[in-house]
Protein backbone atom coordinates (compact mmCIF):
# COMPACT_ATOMS: atom_id res chain seq x y z
CA UNK A 1 0.00 0.00 0.00
CA UNK A 2 1.27 3.34 -0.84
CA UNK A 3 2.10 6.20 2.04
CA UNK A 4 -0.81 8.44 2.03
CA UNK A 5 -0.06 12.01 3.99
CA UNK A 6 -1.96 15.08 4.17
CA UNK A 7 -0.82 17.89 5.71
CA UNK A 8 -3.34 20.38 7.51
CA UNK A 9 -1.88 23.58 8.36
CA UNK A 10 -3.75 25.98 10.94
CA UNK A 11 -3.11 29.06 12.75
CA UNK A 12 -2.11 29.13 16.47
CA UNK A 13 -5.40 29.64 17.65
CA UNK A 14 -7.21 27.50 20.40
CA UNK A 15 -10.70 28.11 18.91
CA UNK A 16 -9.18 25.86 15.87
CA UNK A 17 -8.30 22.72 17.83
CA UNK A 18 -12.09 21.76 17.58
CA UNK A 19 -11.29 21.62 14.00
CA UNK A 20 -8.42 19.67 14.13
CA UNK A 21 -10.16 17.05 15.98
CA UNK A 22 -12.86 16.96 13.29
CA UNK A 23 -10.54 16.28 10.30
CA UNK A 24 -8.60 13.57 12.51
CA UNK A 25 -11.24 11.68 13.71
CA UNK A 26 -13.17 12.01 9.84
CA UNK A 27 -9.65 10.86 8.34
CA UNK A 28 -9.30 7.76 11.19
CA UNK A 29 -13.38 6.95 10.75
CA UNK A 30 -12.84 6.98 6.87
CA UNK A 31 -9.38 5.32 6.42
CA UNK A 32 -8.63 2.75 8.75
CA UNK A 33 -11.22 0.20 10.48
CA UNK A 34 -10.20 1.71 13.56
CA UNK A 35 -12.94 1.22 16.53
CA UNK A 36 -14.77 4.26 17.69
CA UNK A 37 -12.82 3.80 21.24
CA UNK A 38 -9.48 3.97 19.07
CA UNK A 39 -10.78 6.99 17.16
CA UNK A 40 -11.70 9.16 20.37
CA UNK A 41 -7.99 8.13 21.93
CA UNK A 42 -6.36 9.45 18.70
CA UNK A 43 -8.46 12.84 18.49
CA UNK A 44 -7.48 13.29 22.23
CA UNK A 45 -4.39 12.36 21.64
CA UNK A 46 -3.54 14.83 18.88
CA UNK A 47 -5.63 17.67 20.48
CA UNK A 48 -3.37 17.77 23.65
CA UNK A 49 -0.30 17.62 21.06
CA UNK A 50 -1.88 20.94 19.17
CA UNK A 51 -2.98 22.58 22.06
CA UNK A 52 0.90 22.60 23.89
CA UNK A 53 2.35 23.34 20.03
CA UNK A 54 -0.17 26.41 20.02
CA UNK A 55 0.98 27.26 24.09
CA UNK A 56 4.91 26.99 23.15
CA UNK A 57 4.09 30.88 21.60
CA UNK A 58 2.79 31.92 24.50
CA UNK A 59 1.30 35.01 23.97
CA UNK A 60 3.44 35.47 20.62
CA UNK A 61 0.98 33.94 18.45
CA UNK A 62 0.78 36.32 15.16
CA UNK A 63 1.29 34.86 11.83
CA UNK A 64 2.25 31.68 14.01
CA UNK A 65 1.14 28.26 12.80
CA UNK A 66 1.15 24.62 13.66
CA UNK A 67 1.03 21.75 10.81
CA UNK A 68 -0.37 18.46 11.44
CA UNK A 69 0.67 15.83 9.01
CA UNK A 70 -1.25 12.44 8.97
CA UNK A 71 0.11 9.82 6.97
CA UNK A 72 -1.35 6.28 6.29
CA UNK A 73 1.08 3.39 6.35
CA UNK A 74 0.15 -0.12 5.54
CA UNK A 75 0.79 -1.41 9.54
CA UNK A 76 -0.19 1.85 11.26
CA UNK A 77 -1.54 5.76 11.55
CA UNK A 78 0.91 8.39 12.19
CA UNK A 79 0.16 11.71 13.43
CA UNK A 80 2.96 14.25 13.62
CA UNK A 81 1.84 17.97 14.55
CA UNK A 82 5.15 20.49 14.21
CA UNK A 83 5.21 23.96 15.59
CA UNK A 84 8.04 26.20 15.31
CA UNK A 85 7.78 27.52 19.14
CA UNK A 86 9.85 27.57 21.67
CA UNK A 87 10.50 23.62 22.94
CA UNK A 88 10.49 22.77 26.32
CA UNK A 89 12.77 19.98 28.30
CA UNK A 90 10.62 16.95 28.42
CA UNK A 91 12.70 16.00 31.21
CA UNK A 92 12.10 18.61 33.68
CA UNK A 93 7.83 18.28 33.65
CA UNK A 94 7.24 17.58 37.28
CA UNK A 95 5.95 14.38 37.83
CA UNK A 96 2.86 13.98 39.68
CA UNK A 97 1.77 12.91 43.02
CA UNK A 98 0.23 9.19 43.16
CA UNK A 99 -3.61 10.31 43.34
CA UNK A 100 -3.98 9.05 47.35
CA UNK A 101 -1.40 11.89 47.93
CA UNK A 102 -3.88 15.09 48.59
CA UNK A 103 -0.71 17.44 47.10
CA UNK A 104 -1.89 15.94 43.86
CA UNK A 105 -4.53 18.58 43.77
CA UNK A 106 -2.06 20.83 42.95
CA UNK A 107 -1.16 19.87 39.90
CA UNK A 108 -4.02 21.13 37.57
CA UNK A 109 -1.47 21.49 34.71
CA UNK A 110 0.61 18.65 33.02
CA UNK A 111 -1.76 16.11 32.52
CA UNK A 112 -1.59 16.36 28.73
CA UNK A 113 1.64 14.84 28.34
CA UNK A 114 0.64 11.49 30.35
CA UNK A 115 -2.52 11.59 28.64
CA UNK A 116 -1.11 11.39 25.42
CA UNK A 117 1.41 9.27 26.31
CA UNK A 118 -1.18 6.83 27.21
CA UNK A 119 -3.97 6.65 24.50
CA UNK A 120 -1.14 6.44 21.59
CA UNK A 121 0.85 3.19 20.38
CA UNK A 122 3.79 5.31 20.09
CA UNK A 123 4.44 9.04 21.40
CA UNK A 124 7.98 10.51 20.32
CA UNK A 125 8.80 14.28 21.66
CA UNK A 126 11.23 15.92 19.76
CA UNK A 127 11.80 19.52 21.20
CA UNK A 128 14.23 21.69 19.69
CA UNK A 129 15.34 25.05 19.75
CA UNK A 130 13.60 25.70 16.61
CA UNK A 131 9.94 23.88 17.95
CA UNK A 132 8.68 20.77 18.71
CA UNK A 133 7.85 17.88 16.67
CA UNK A 134 5.78 15.38 18.18
CA UNK A 135 4.81 12.04 16.52
CA UNK A 136 1.83 9.91 17.56
CA UNK A 137 1.41 6.13 15.88
CA UNK A 138 -1.71 3.93 16.11
CA UNK A 139 -0.83 0.44 14.89
CA UNK A 140 -3.46 -0.69 13.19
CA UNK A 141 -3.21 -4.38 13.28
CA UNK A 142 -1.44 -7.36 15.42
CA UNK A 143 0.16 -4.82 17.73
CA UNK A 144 -2.92 -3.32 18.72
CA UNK A 145 -2.49 -1.02 21.92
CA UNK A 146 -3.54 -3.51 24.72
CA UNK A 147 -4.65 -0.75 27.14
CA UNK A 148 -1.78 -1.42 29.48
CA UNK A 149 0.62 1.79 29.65
CA UNK A 150 3.65 -0.63 30.67
CA UNK A 151 3.69 -1.70 27.83
CA UNK A 152 4.09 1.64 25.85
CA UNK B 1 -19.20 22.60 19.58
CA UNK B 2 -20.34 25.35 21.88
CA UNK B 3 -19.82 24.36 25.46
CA UNK B 4 -23.55 25.39 27.07
CA UNK B 5 -23.64 25.62 31.16
CA UNK B 6 -26.51 25.18 32.81
CA UNK B 7 -27.18 25.48 36.58
CA UNK B 8 -29.47 24.35 39.13
CA UNK B 9 -30.13 23.85 42.31
CA UNK B 10 -30.95 20.38 44.10
CA UNK B 11 -31.38 21.06 47.84
CA UNK B 12 -28.32 22.26 49.26
CA UNK B 13 -26.25 21.59 46.15
CA UNK B 14 -25.34 23.85 43.10
CA UNK B 15 -25.76 20.87 40.10
CA UNK B 16 -23.66 22.65 37.04
CA UNK B 17 -24.57 20.43 34.17
CA UNK B 18 -21.95 20.85 30.75
CA UNK B 19 -22.89 20.51 27.35
CA UNK B 20 -20.49 20.62 24.46
CA UNK B 21 -16.87 20.35 24.16
CA UNK B 22 -14.11 21.43 27.27
CA UNK B 23 -10.88 21.77 25.57
CA UNK B 24 -8.15 24.79 26.10
CA UNK B 25 -10.47 27.61 24.21
CA UNK B 26 -13.59 26.79 26.08
CA UNK B 27 -12.00 25.76 29.37
CA UNK B 28 -12.12 28.78 31.22
CA UNK B 29 -15.72 29.41 30.50
CA UNK B 30 -16.19 26.71 32.76
CA UNK B 31 -13.50 27.96 35.17
CA UNK B 32 -15.33 31.50 35.26
CA UNK B 33 -18.71 29.60 36.31
CA UNK B 34 -17.32 27.39 38.67
CA UNK B 35 -15.62 30.28 40.94
CA UNK B 36 -18.87 32.46 40.25
CA UNK B 37 -20.86 29.54 41.97
CA UNK B 38 -17.96 28.71 44.58
CA UNK B 39 -17.92 32.43 45.65
CA UNK B 40 -21.33 32.68 46.16
CA UNK B 41 -21.31 30.48 49.03
CA UNK B 42 -21.83 26.85 47.38
CA UNK B 43 -19.99 24.57 49.55
CA UNK B 44 -21.92 21.76 47.76
CA UNK B 45 -21.23 21.41 43.90
CA UNK B 46 -21.66 18.73 41.18
CA UNK B 47 -20.70 18.96 37.78
CA UNK B 48 -22.90 17.11 35.47
CA UNK B 49 -20.69 15.71 32.60
CA UNK B 50 -23.41 13.81 30.43
CA UNK B 51 -23.78 16.19 28.02
CA UNK B 52 -20.13 16.41 27.02
CA UNK B 53 -19.02 15.17 24.01
CA UNK B 54 -15.17 15.88 24.65
CA UNK B 55 -12.97 16.78 27.77
CA UNK B 56 -9.38 16.99 27.44
CA UNK B 57 -6.60 17.72 30.74
CA UNK B 58 -7.38 21.55 30.45
CA UNK B 59 -11.01 20.59 31.51
CA UNK B 60 -9.41 18.32 34.01
CA UNK B 61 -7.31 20.91 35.01
CA UNK B 62 -10.74 23.26 35.83
CA UNK B 63 -12.15 20.54 37.87
CA UNK B 64 -8.77 19.74 39.72
CA UNK B 65 -9.08 23.02 40.57
CA UNK B 66 -12.54 23.76 41.66
CA UNK B 67 -12.13 20.46 43.81
CA UNK B 68 -9.16 22.08 45.23
CA UNK B 69 -10.91 25.39 46.08
CA UNK B 70 -14.18 23.49 46.91
CA UNK B 71 -12.31 21.42 49.88
CA UNK B 72 -9.83 24.34 51.51
CA UNK B 73 -13.56 25.31 52.12
CA UNK B 74 -14.97 22.12 53.59
CA UNK B 75 -17.15 21.78 50.50
CA UNK B 76 -16.93 19.13 47.75
CA UNK B 77 -17.38 18.46 44.10
CA UNK B 78 -18.91 15.63 43.00
CA UNK B 79 -19.26 14.71 38.94
CA UNK B 80 -21.78 12.66 37.27
CA UNK B 81 -20.37 10.70 33.81
CA UNK B 82 -21.60 7.48 32.70
CA UNK B 83 -20.07 8.09 28.97
CA UNK B 84 -17.06 5.70 28.43
CA UNK B 85 -14.95 7.87 26.21
CA UNK B 86 -15.03 10.69 28.86
CA UNK B 87 -15.21 8.77 31.98
CA UNK B 88 -11.69 6.61 30.66
CA UNK B 89 -9.79 10.54 31.17
CA UNK B 90 -10.20 9.88 34.47
CA UNK B 91 -8.99 6.53 34.85
CA UNK B 92 -5.78 7.04 32.75
CA UNK B 93 -4.86 10.10 35.27
CA UNK B 94 -5.73 8.46 38.07
CA UNK B 95 -8.80 11.06 39.08
CA UNK B 96 -11.40 8.60 39.51
CA UNK B 97 -9.77 8.26 43.06
CA UNK B 98 -9.79 11.67 43.67
CA UNK B 99 -13.40 12.86 42.25
CA UNK B 100 -16.46 11.00 43.75
CA UNK B 101 -18.45 9.93 40.19
CA UNK B 102 -21.84 9.12 40.35
CA UNK B 103 -24.78 7.39 37.82
CA UNK B 104 -27.11 10.30 37.84
CA UNK B 105 -27.64 13.80 39.23
CA UNK B 106 -29.96 12.26 41.69
CA UNK B 107 -27.31 9.93 42.93
CA UNK B 108 -24.75 12.55 43.42
CA UNK B 109 -27.25 15.05 45.53
CA UNK B 110 -28.86 12.31 47.40
CA UNK B 111 -25.40 11.84 48.80
CA UNK B 112 -24.48 8.28 47.99
CA UNK B 113 -22.21 6.94 45.28
CA UNK B 114 -18.69 5.47 44.79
Amino acid sequence: MEDRTVELRIPARTELIALTRLVVSTLALTRRELDEERVDDLKLAVSEAVTNAIESYGTDVEGKAVTVFWTEQSDKLEVRIQDVGKGFDLSRLAAHPPVTDSARLQFERGLGIPLIRSLVDEALFEPSEDGTSVCLSMYCGSLSYTGDPAAL
Amino acid sequence: MELALEEREIGDWAVLAVRGEVDVYTAPRLRERLIEIISRGARRVVVDLEGVDFLDSTGLGVLVGALKRLRSNDGELDLVCTQPRIRKVFEITGLTKVFSIHESVEEATSGSGE
